[in-house]
């Protein structure tokens, strides 16, 4: 068999220091390294265990913000009180995502390292051609089945969908990856493909994700997350988006708002072009129409998947109507 | 007086459960269930022989071609590794026969070959110590390819016109005449995907040799006996040589019946090593060790009066087959006999491209013709203006059009009328897009299904023991569909002894004979030889009492000996049968005389499918029906469509067991639904290859895409279609559901979708 290498970390710089390894993959809910290793994707010289680490599964609130451990459960966050009332695009993105099996064993960190569910990047025997696996190989995607291929952030090297959903609840709500000296803006830590579409993340060798940050806002309170898709339950969106908005004494100007997308873009996919024309505008049905078609400006058809951005225009409509205060047209 | 156990005195028959509530006809909980809750039931790839080890296949990566060399070398040296067999190394089989019973070629046959027909098939097995060692030294083996043009799928503009199959056509009238000078008229193309069986039990079988001339195979299995004739065939060896042991199945849905090449493998693999060997297939080899339901294609042409009467049907199908053999998926079953037209005309063809033989899935070939007619009646009645369900009800077939025979029993007007009023039908708003709550358009959908009644004997022995228990003994086999619960209900019910006394062992071919699994026949044939064999131990038991010179009860009349409850007259059967000398009483019964059938080759008869009656052979034609009302919501914006509801009405005669019909027709309609949502095998045009072959991209419905499901029993008894007047029950509930959907989202959104499944992007695209 295909041995490797089993620590058990010590601390987290301990699990630090043996991540940095080369090789080397850290192991918290397991659910994506089992299975990438699974498809052959994933072959790690050096498993670093760091599911039963101490006080990294917290999730503590303060009047700025809710610190949240990087191995706490996604379905400890999706059911928080705290979080469900002041961040509710984050409970409900973790309520969709997945299964509930699944998310009783995933962790928060590990979450946002998920991979893409791109069907030639899980089927290296079949297509060798894949440069985030193995850089200059080519793309086996372009030109083949593409339906739930990215429309946004791609490349001539790669057009695989990032599959996240709390990721795309993050980026709206302008958290912060915490690195452990290190923090990342959310938005700046997803990468996009490029010509190296094999870094993903803006993490470094030696850093690991120990928690996340999100800062209180009112958009925040008054946040949601919609995602569409074929079926009902743990299926990856077709389109999703993640909004928050807040409104001025009078009810309908927006004071702040913040818009993400899912299923349809390389990383998840802030949108300040749609952000920028409604603040300061007041809620209209025409207002919403016209900020939507904004959300994929610069969007790449490939092959099958031009749905996906009439579709995402919608999604982002329909989340910001669903957000909107009562008695607003 | 019979005494009556608490099973039998506890009645339940209501109207239209066509069950008469006794042990047979009760609502039983399954037998088997609490041991499957609790893990407790082996299945077969759970057996554990010491010193196993574990096979692991090595699939192609292109679709067409030759193996021009293995590279074997690396995978030698890797740990544990005990055998590979390649095309070039793996020793040469006898040709089996095939489910006819006819042999192919009478030369070798071997299970890895150098020439490829399809992605995924297997090129070569490693087999080692453990299964991790296997799956390792697997990743080292590589293979040089000649690779050769492939044809992708039915829809590849290289596919051409295939072949037509011309017992498949059906024809009566002049259907082109009429059609041409009828008054109104619909020609629409149906299309269905790649769908893939997908049961949770992966395939894969344990080969272990007790000698040269002895093997036993456990293997998940819908048909024991067909399965060990292949093995014993491929082998050379006597069929009483091999056996094959399948006590429960995780799901088949069709796929499970027929030995395929990786059992060959396996078998070869312990035959060599002198050792056990355990293969299972991985998921994603689920999608080309074996086919799926074959891609259809289907014009339909009907022509009616202005009134909406039919007047011609005109049909023309075809499948994707395998360009390593023919598989048919008829799509002409269900058309040719739904409603009453005078004229009819249907052809087929099968199309030859490079996938993996297709095989049978749930209602094969009933399922896409259903599609087919029961989207287009739906169209023509639009066209026309009529209700769908009154369009229906006009073209009522009072007879077998195609056979010319009377129903044995047809109830699908009660089936209609029931499911129309528990749904609420006459409450329908006719237009389309006229129903609405918020974003979500509302549709109103209905549609009939209908499966044949295939009849083959079945044998079983019946077994009275000592303790007044009773045991029950077939190789017919249970995937969860109850056949352990039913016999035991049946062997109650003519004992007079209460379920839980009585034992069933099935899924053994050391037992008694049983055909296939399949086809929906097995419930009620093995209910009527185990009635019989109950039966005829009763009998035995009171002419014992009767006739034995040392019975007890010699002095009693037959009419005044109860027997029931572990009893016969006041004493213990235990008691009467120490008194006569006999520790058990066993009676082995077959039910070839009472299905008109010869019992010269009964070996014949359960190894192949010819051992069967015909659906019209009685002077009637016998088929299930049943008709489904759904409701579906979409999402305007989005293409969502979402199932809110199902009242579906079946006609499958006497229900032996409501509770576990119920849960089958459920589980039907369930299968149904992720037909017309979500099943689709993707397939990468360039390549020839199924790109989404797991449980994560192929997608069947979640429990949050099922919504309550509403079933009536509008059956009665049908003593023309079978000994016990049950009718098929596994079958026809898939049949109609896609066509109820897609019907349903064309009244909620005016978009008809002909090509399966109505994904998201068909509805705003």
């Amino acid at each position: 068999m295909r041995n490797f290498a089993y620590r058990r970390a010590g601390s987290v710089d301990d699990a630090r220091r043996a991540a940095a390894e080369a090789g080397a993959m850290l192991l918290a809910g397991g659910t994506t390294l089992l299975d990438l290793a699974k498809c052959g994707v994933a072959a790690p010289e050096t498993v670093v265990d760091i599911t039963h680490l101490r006080g990294l599964d917290t999730i503590a609130h303060d009047p700025s913000g809710v610190t949240i451990g990087a191995l706490a459960k996604m379905s400890a966050v999706a059911t928080d009180r705290g979080i469900c009332a002041h961040y509710p695009a984050v409970s409900e993105a973790l309520w969709q995502a997945a299964s509930a099996q699944l998310r009783n064993m995933a962790t928060i960190g590990g979450n946002l390292m998920q991979r893409t569910r791109c069907a030639y990047f899980r089927d290296p025997v079949a297509f060798p051609a894949c440069n985030k696996r193995n850089p200059g190989s080519g793309c086996a995607a372009i030109g083949g089945v593409t339906r739930n291929h990215a429309v946004l952030g791609t490349s001539q090297s790669c057009i695989a969908t990032n599959p996240g959903d709390l990721a795309v609840a993050l980026v709206a709500l302008d958290a912060e990856i915490v690195l452990g000296e290190r923090r990342v803006a959310a938005d700046a830590f997803f990468l996009l493909p490029g010509a190296t579409p094999q870094r993903e993340h803006a993490i470094e060798p030696g850093e690991i994700i120990t928690a996340i940050r999100i800062p209180v806002s009112a958009a925040a309170c008054n946040s949601t997350y919609l995602k569409v898709r074929g079926r009902q339950s743990y299926e990856f969106a077709a389109a999703s988006a993640a909004v928050g908005m807040e409104f001025e004494a009078d009810g309908r100007t927006i004071r702040d708002i913040r818009v993400a997308l899912g299923g349809v873009a390389t990383k998840p996919w802030r949108v300040h072009a749609v952000e920028a024309v409604l603040k300061g505008q007041e809620l209209s049905p025409e207002a919403i129409d016209r900020a939507a078609a904004l959300a994929t400006e610069g969007a790449v058809i490939h092959g099958d998947n031009r749905t996906k951005i009439s579709l995402v225009q919608r999604v982002v409509a329909r989340a910001i109507i669903n957000r909107k205060p009562r008695g607003i047209a | 007086m019979t005494p009556r156990s608490d099973v039998l005195t506890e009645s339940r028959t209501k109207r239209g459960d066509a069950g008469d509530g006794r042990a047979l006809g009760a609502r039983i909980t399954r037998v088997d269930g609490l041991a499957k809750v609790r893990g407790a039931a082996t299945y077969s790839l759970e057996h554990r022989p010491a010193d196993l080890a574990h096979a692991v296949l090595v699939g192609s990566t292109i679709a067409a071609g030759r193996v021009r060399r293995v590279d074997q070398s690396e995978a030698e040296k890797a740990p544990g590794v005990r055998l590979i067999l390649t095309p070039d190394t793996i020793p040469a089989l006898k040709t089996a026969s095939n489910w006819l019973g006819e042999r192919p070629s009478e030369g070798p046959y071997h299970a890895l070959t150098h020439e490829i027909g399809f992605q995924g098939q297997h090129v070569a097995a490693v087999v080692a110590d453990t299964l991790e060692q296997a799956v390792e030294a697997a990743r080292l083996v590589t293979i040089e390819y000649d690779v050769a043009p492939a044809v992708a799928d039915l829809r590849d503009s290289r596919a051409g016109a295939g072949t037509e199959v011309e017992a498949m056509t059906i024809a009566w009238g002049d259907a082109e005449a009429a059609l041409e000078a009828a008054p109104a008229k619909i020609r629409r193309e149906y299309t269905t995907p790649r769908e893939y069986n997908v049961p949770i039990e992966p395939h894969g079988l344990i080969a272990e040799w007790q000698d040269e001339d002895h093997l036993t195979i456990w293997e998940p299995s819908q048909w024991i006996a067909g399965m060990a004739r292949t093995y014993a065939e491929w082998f050379e060896i006597p069929y009483e040589n091999l056996r094959m042991i399948s006590p429960y199945i995780g799901g088949g849905f069709g796929s499970k019946a027929l030995a395929y090449s990786y059992g060959a493998i396996a078998a070869q693999a312990a035959k060599l090593l002198g050792r056990p060997v355990k293969l299972a297939v991985t998921r994603p080899q689920t999608f080309t060790a074996y086919g799926g339901r074959a891609e259809t294609r289907q014009e339909i042409a009907l022509g009616a009066t202005l009134e909406g009467k039919l007047l011609a049907i005109h049909h023309r199908a075809a499948n994707e087959t395998s360009t390593t053999g023919t598989w048919v998926e008829r799509c002409g079953g269900t058309i040719a006999i739904m409603y009453a037209t005078p004229n009819f005309s249907s052809k087929h063809r099968v199309v030859p491209v490079n996938t993996v033989l297709p095989s049978a899935f749930r209602a094969p070939g009933e399922n896409p013709s259903a599609w087919g007619i029961e989207s287009a009646i739906d169209e023509l009645a639009y066209e026309i203006g009529l209700d769908p369900l009154a369009i229906r009800l006009l073209n009522y077939a009072e007879h077998d059009h195609q056979a010319n025979l009377p129903w044995s029993s047809r109830q699908l007007r009660e089936a209609f009328a029931a499911g129309a009023e528990r749904f609420g039908w006459s409450k329908r708003s006719p237009a389309p897009r006229s129903m609405r709550a918020g974003s979500q358009l509302i549709g109103w959908g209905v549609a009939a299904g209908t499966y044949p009644m295939r009849r083959t004997p079945g044998q079983a022995i019946v077994r009275l023991l000592a303790d007044g228990a009773v045991e029950v003994l077939s190789a017919a086999i249970d995937m969860g569909q109850g056949t352990y619960t039913i016999l035991a209900q049946t062997a109650a019910e003519a004992l007079a002894v209460p379920v839980e006394r009585v034992a069933v062992r099935l899924g053994d071919s050391s037992m008694p004979w049983a055909p296939v699994g399949g086809g929906s026949q097995l419930a009620n044939l093995m209910v009527g030889a185990v009635h019989k064999a109950a039966l005829a131990a009763r009998d035995e038991l009171i002419g014992l009492a009767l006739n034995d010179p040392k019975s007890p009860l010699r002095h009693l009349q037959a009419n005044t000996l109860p027997v029931g409850d572990g009893r016969i007259g006041d004493l213990e059967i235990g008691a009467f049968l120490a008194a006569i000398g006999r520790d058990h009483i066993e009676v082995l019964r077959d039910t070839f005389a009472e299905n008109g059938k010869s019992a010269d080759d009964p070996f014949k008869t359960y190894t192949t499918i010819t051992g069967g009656r015909t659906t019209t052979d009685n002077g009637y034609s016998a088929h299930s029906w049943c008709a489904h009302f759904i409701e579906v919501r979409v999402d305007e914006d989005f293409g969502t469509v979402r199932v809110s509801r199902v009242v579906s009405a079946f006609d499958c005669g006497r229900i032996f067991n409501p509770k576990l019909a119920e849960s089958q027709w459920k589980g039907g309609i369930i299968q149904g639904i992720g037909q017309a949502l979500l099943e689709e095998g993707v397939v990468d045009r360039r390549h020839g290859r199924v790109i989404n072959n797991n449980l994560g991209d192929y997608l069947i419905p979640t429990n949050a895409d099922v919504p309550d499901i509403e079933v009536i029993s509008v059956g009665v008894p049908d003593f023309h279609a079978t000994m016990l007047g049950g009718k098929g029950v596994g079958e026809v509930p898939i049949v109609g559901v896609a066509p109820a959907i897609a019907n349903a989202v064309f009244h909620a959104t005016g978009k008809r979708i002909r090509d399966l499944p109505i994904t998201l992007d068909k509805l705003i695209g």
